[in-house]
């Protein structure tokens, strides 16, 4: 038993399923259509793992061309349709319906043309986030925003999420750092947003497709900003024994005029966790961890550590350990990146996703502890402490229908004490249908049907994505609403 | 037709005044400090409202590097209390007053509903992208939050940043929040002299990918004075450092002279407010956004028609130009929009706006979702209608 509803199928739509994947096989070479149930088995999930539908196919386009004929095709017959890159959403952004159509963008994988001398790339959407930093680094350049998933992940998902990474305290998300897209619309129409120059005329587009989780149309291109990499970034590892201590010493580092590229926050099982794993030489004995980084070349980079240093003793720092060689540098990111794997190896976990303003960080992982408790559950904290951006992993055991429910329920007393504070339900991993239920609590219905016309704008049928977002009563808009 | 003009103190204010215009169908002009009026195109409405009333900061968290602010707020009001500790805009907002031969108090709304940046944008994007929440009054007169207070927000659409740029034409601003960021401790330009204006496109493109962070470029090509500057800022030994990095590997271009602080800060802002192409007030101006390789030979090609003033600024993406109002007023949009950029007419008599479209004209499917868009926020189209095109 799991608490997120999702709509029943429609049954006029399964009626008709032969004669959809007859229309799909139509318009992309029948080896792309996905119809055998083994083979539909691997996308009726993502990394929201606890929810699965069957979806009625899979097609794979290799073109934008191709994307144009199936939504057009689909949107006819009114099939549901969801866009799909890697599946990695925490959110179940990526989750299908039973009567609904995957649209995948893996194929649309390549690298099309990258200019250094305007510092922009322009990809096909279904490549990984990684790939495209793998194809610029030789020389010398990367793409800024950098998920923990980026081996994995599709700038396709990144846009629709409008993610982040542990680097995006000094350069910003997806939305900071992408120039222009070519997105497919419902009726099959192609249209290029944005362009290759720094701001583009009318309305900004871009502001709405990012974060607009696949209800707006099918990325298929993306120009992205490319930039030139410091000469050398190093990292830091400070341990408190207060949690307090911890939360004031970021705070005064972002003060005393400094931005590092990456605060990133551990707390004491978190650590234990990934020590565990990694052997990565952390403090088993602080309550908290942070690890800082700054880039620069060599000389400068010994400066900022040394006054990171200086404000983290300052601030009750029992041990502070400055990095002083590739190795010991990857050692103490080693441990961090394999957080969400270490943990996944002793239990289940909810990932969760709220932000915060950084001054309530002491009262809310407080707060944290006292509810999970409560719900007799444990959580390891990790997360971007810069930028207020809280993923408490909730611990429990997939197996038992009990404790899955009283994870639900913590998690969401958890977003609400995020939204109290003055913070909100999701920092990067997006609503999907995870937080869709709760959007009530941080907007007005007002609000919510302000963003409801604008996603009725792209898809007036709510064939996009539809079952995501959005409290399902809220849709479709009732008519004494929509004026 | 009389203009009536009304000066709501609050957004419950604003609200009633939209709806019943809303229910009138009357047309109302925002106006924030009025300094810009003379920028886009000439609306004709029945009522203006001005929104200076909405003053004050409402919250301030440097240790968060957060500020809100009502939407008439002095935008220096904004920038003096920021810089009380050590903090900034960060995409430099310029003050084109002297530009426009405009009066008024800039306000926060109006730099948002422009979305208009300075040299910094280069370096760490728009003033949309500082923008991390917002709340505006819709065109039905429903007064509506979007994003909030924190720097990492992706609950919902991100419509509040989509206010940057619109003109005020999907909803008036009530309150704004931004992302700062702390000044620099010192600041470094160095500034090239006499390089054409290939030189100096090339001479910035390659100092903005060298990994020695130039949070500015700019290169003010005005007769045999020209000059290209390179900004870096932080503390004394880093940009000690990469300025000498940077004067090493770029030998090829000459020995730039250096500026230190104080008057590195005037010469920015004179960049800023593009006061070397200000010229004389019959010229008309625009402002011209390229992919930043291609900005040089687009002057040349200008050039060989008329006689124009230019400024690079954003390492080229961003080009100045003013002409003679005489001159063929196609040209320079033609050759913009051929190098794959896009032109603004930011000054000109109100006679040659109502002529020639201030906005880049737009793809017919962007257009069409323009008009879509503007119905979803203000079906009765009654927001600064027209201001930025025809019809929205
Ligand atoms: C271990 C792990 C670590 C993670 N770390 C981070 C992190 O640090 N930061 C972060 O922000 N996220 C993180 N995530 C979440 C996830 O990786 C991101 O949301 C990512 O952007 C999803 O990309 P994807 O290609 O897997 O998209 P999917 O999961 O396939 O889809 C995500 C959303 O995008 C839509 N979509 C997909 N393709 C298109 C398209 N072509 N056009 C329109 N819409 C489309 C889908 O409908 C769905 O709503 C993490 C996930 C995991 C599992
Ligand atoms: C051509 C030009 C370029 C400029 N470029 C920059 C720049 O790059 N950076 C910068 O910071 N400043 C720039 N300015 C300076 C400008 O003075 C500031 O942006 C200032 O904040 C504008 O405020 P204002 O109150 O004078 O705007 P106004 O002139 O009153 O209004 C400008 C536009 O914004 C709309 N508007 C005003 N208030 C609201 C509101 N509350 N809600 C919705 N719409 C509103 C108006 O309807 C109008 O369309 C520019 C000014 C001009 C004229």
């Amino acid at each position: 038993m799991t608490q997120i509803a999702m709509p029943q199928p429609d049954p006029l739509i399964l009626a008709k399923r032969e004669r959809i994947i007859a229309g799909l096989q139509e318009r992309v070479p029948a080896q792309w259509v996905i119809t055998e149930e083994d083979e539909r088995r691997p996308y009726e999930t993502d990394a929201l793992t606890a929810y699965r539908r069957l979806p009625l196919a899979v097609v794979l386009p290799g073109s934008t061309e191709e994307v144009a004929a199936i939504l057009s095709f689909l949107s006819r017959e009114r099939v549901k349709i969801i866009p799909r890159g890697a599946g990695t959403s925490l959110s179940g952004g990526a989750l299908p319906q039973e009567d609904a159509v995957v649209v995948g963008v893996g194929r649309l994988n390549k690298v099309l043309d990258v200019d250094f001398a305007n510092r922009t790339a322009r990809v096909q959407s279904g490549i990984t986030n990684l790939a495209v930093t793998t194809h610029i680094s030789p020389d010398g350049f990367f793409y800024a925003p950098d998920p923990s998933s980026q081996l994995a992940c599709t700038i396709a998902g990144n846009i629709a999420m409008n993610s982040g990474g542990a680097h995006c305290l000094k350069y910003g998300v997806t939305t900071n750092n992408i120039l222009g897209v070519r997105m497919v619309l419902l009726d099959g129409t192609i249209v290029d947003f944005g362009g290759e120059t720094f701001d583009q005329p009318g309305y900004d587009w871009l502001s709405l497709i990012i974060g607009s989780e696949g209800q707006f149309g099918i990325v298929t291109e993306a120009t992205l900003r490319i930039l030139r990499a410091a000469e050398g970034a190093r990292p830091c590892l400070l341990g408190f024994d207060k949690v307090e201590d911890a939360g004031a010493c970021v705070a005064a580092i972002i003060a005393s005029g400094i931005i590092p590229v990456a605060i990133e926050y551990m707390d004491q099982t978190a650590i234990r966790i990934c020590e565990d794993f990694a052997h990565a030489g952390y403090p088993l004995d602080v309550a908290a961890m942070l690890i800082v980084e700054v880039e620069g070349a060599d000389a400068e980079i010994d400066v900022l550590l040394t006054h990171i240093e200086k404000v983290a003793r300052e601030h009750g720092a029992r041990i502070v350990k400055v990095s002083k060689s590739e190795a010991e540098s990857a050692a103490i990111w080693k441990g961090r990146k394999s957080a969400f794997g270490a943990t996944g190896r002793i239990a289940d976990y909810l990932c969760m996703d709220g932000t915060i303003p950084t001054g309530q960080l002491p009262y809310v992982l407080n707060r944290i502890g006292e509810i999970v408790a409560h719900h007799r559950l444990r959580v390891a904290n990790v997360f971007h402490a810069g930028d207020g951006n809280l993923h408490p992993l909730i611990l429990f055991n997939a197996n038992d229908d009990d404790e899955l429910e009283r994870a639900e329920q913590a998690g969401n007393e958890i977003l609400e004490l995020c939204v109290e504070v003055g913070g909100c339900l999701t920092g990067e991993h997006g609503v999907g249908i995870e937080k869709r239920d709760l959007m009530e609590k941080q907007f007005t219905s007002v609000d919510l049907d302000q963003q409801i016309r604008v996603k009725l704008l792209f898809d007036p049928d709510w064939l996009l994505n539809p079952a995501k977002v959005f409290p399902l009563n809220l849709h479709p808009l009732p008519l004494g609403r929509a004026a | 037709m009389s203009v009536s003009s009304l000066a709501p103190q609050n957004s419950l204010e604003v609200a009633s005044i939209v709806r019943d215009a809303a229910a009138r169908r009357q047309a109302i002009e925002i106006i924030g400090g009025g300094s810009k009026r003379a920028l886009g195109r000439p609306t004709d409405a029945a009522i203006t409202v001005d929104v200076s009333g909405l003053s004050g900061v409402t919250l301030y968290e440097p240790a968060e590097l957060v500020v809100s602010a009502r939407a008439g707020t002095p935008l220096q009001h904004v920038t003096d209390l920021l810089a009380q500790q050590g903090q900034m805009l960060p995409f430099e907002p310029a003050d084109y007053r002297p530009l426009l031969a405009s009066t008024g108090e800039p306000t926060i709304g109006g730099m948002v509903a422009t979305n208009l940046s300075g040299p910094r944008r280069l370096h760490v994007g728009a003033c949309r992208d500082a923008i991390i929440g917002c709340k505006f009054v819709n065109g039905r007169g429903e007064e509506i939050v979007s994003g909030g207070r924190v720097m990492k927000n992706v609950t919902g659409y991100d419509i509040g940043r989509a206010m940057a740029g619109a003109y005020g034409t999907l909803g008036v601003l009530t309150e704004i929040t931004f992302k700062v960021l702390p000044r620099a401790h010192a600041t470094l330009t160095l500034v090239y002299e006499g390089l054409s204006c290939d030189r100096a496109v090339a001479l910035m493109s390659a100092a903005v990918a060298s990994p020695f962070e130039v949070t500015a470029a700019a290169h003010i090509a005005e007769g045999n004075h020209a000059r290209t500057c390179l900004r870096l800022e932080g503390f004394d030994a880093s940009i000690t450092y990469r300025a000498g990095r940077l004067i090493e590997d770029l030998a090829e271009y000459g020995q730039p002279q250096r500026l230190d602080t104080a008057p590195s800060q005037v010469l920015w802002r004179e960049i800023g407010e593009a006061r070397s192409i200000i010229g004389p007030a019959d010229h008309v101006v625009w402002r011209l956004q390229l992919p930043p390789s291609r900005s040089a030979a687009l002057v040349n090609s200008l050039r060989a028609m008329m006689d124009v003033s230019v400024l690079y600024d954003w390492a080229g993406g961003l080009v100045w130009l003013s002409h003679a109002a005489g001159d063929d007023m196609t040209a320079v949009r033609t050759a913009a929009k051929a190098g794959g950029g896009h032109a603004t007419l930011i000054r000109a008599g109100e006679a040659l706006r109502r002529r020639v479209a201030p906005f880049e004209p737009q793809a017919t499917a962007v257009e069409k979702l323009a008009r879509g868009l503007k119905q979803a926020f203000d079906p009765a189209g009654i927001l600064n209608p027209g201001r930025m095109y025809a019809g929205i």
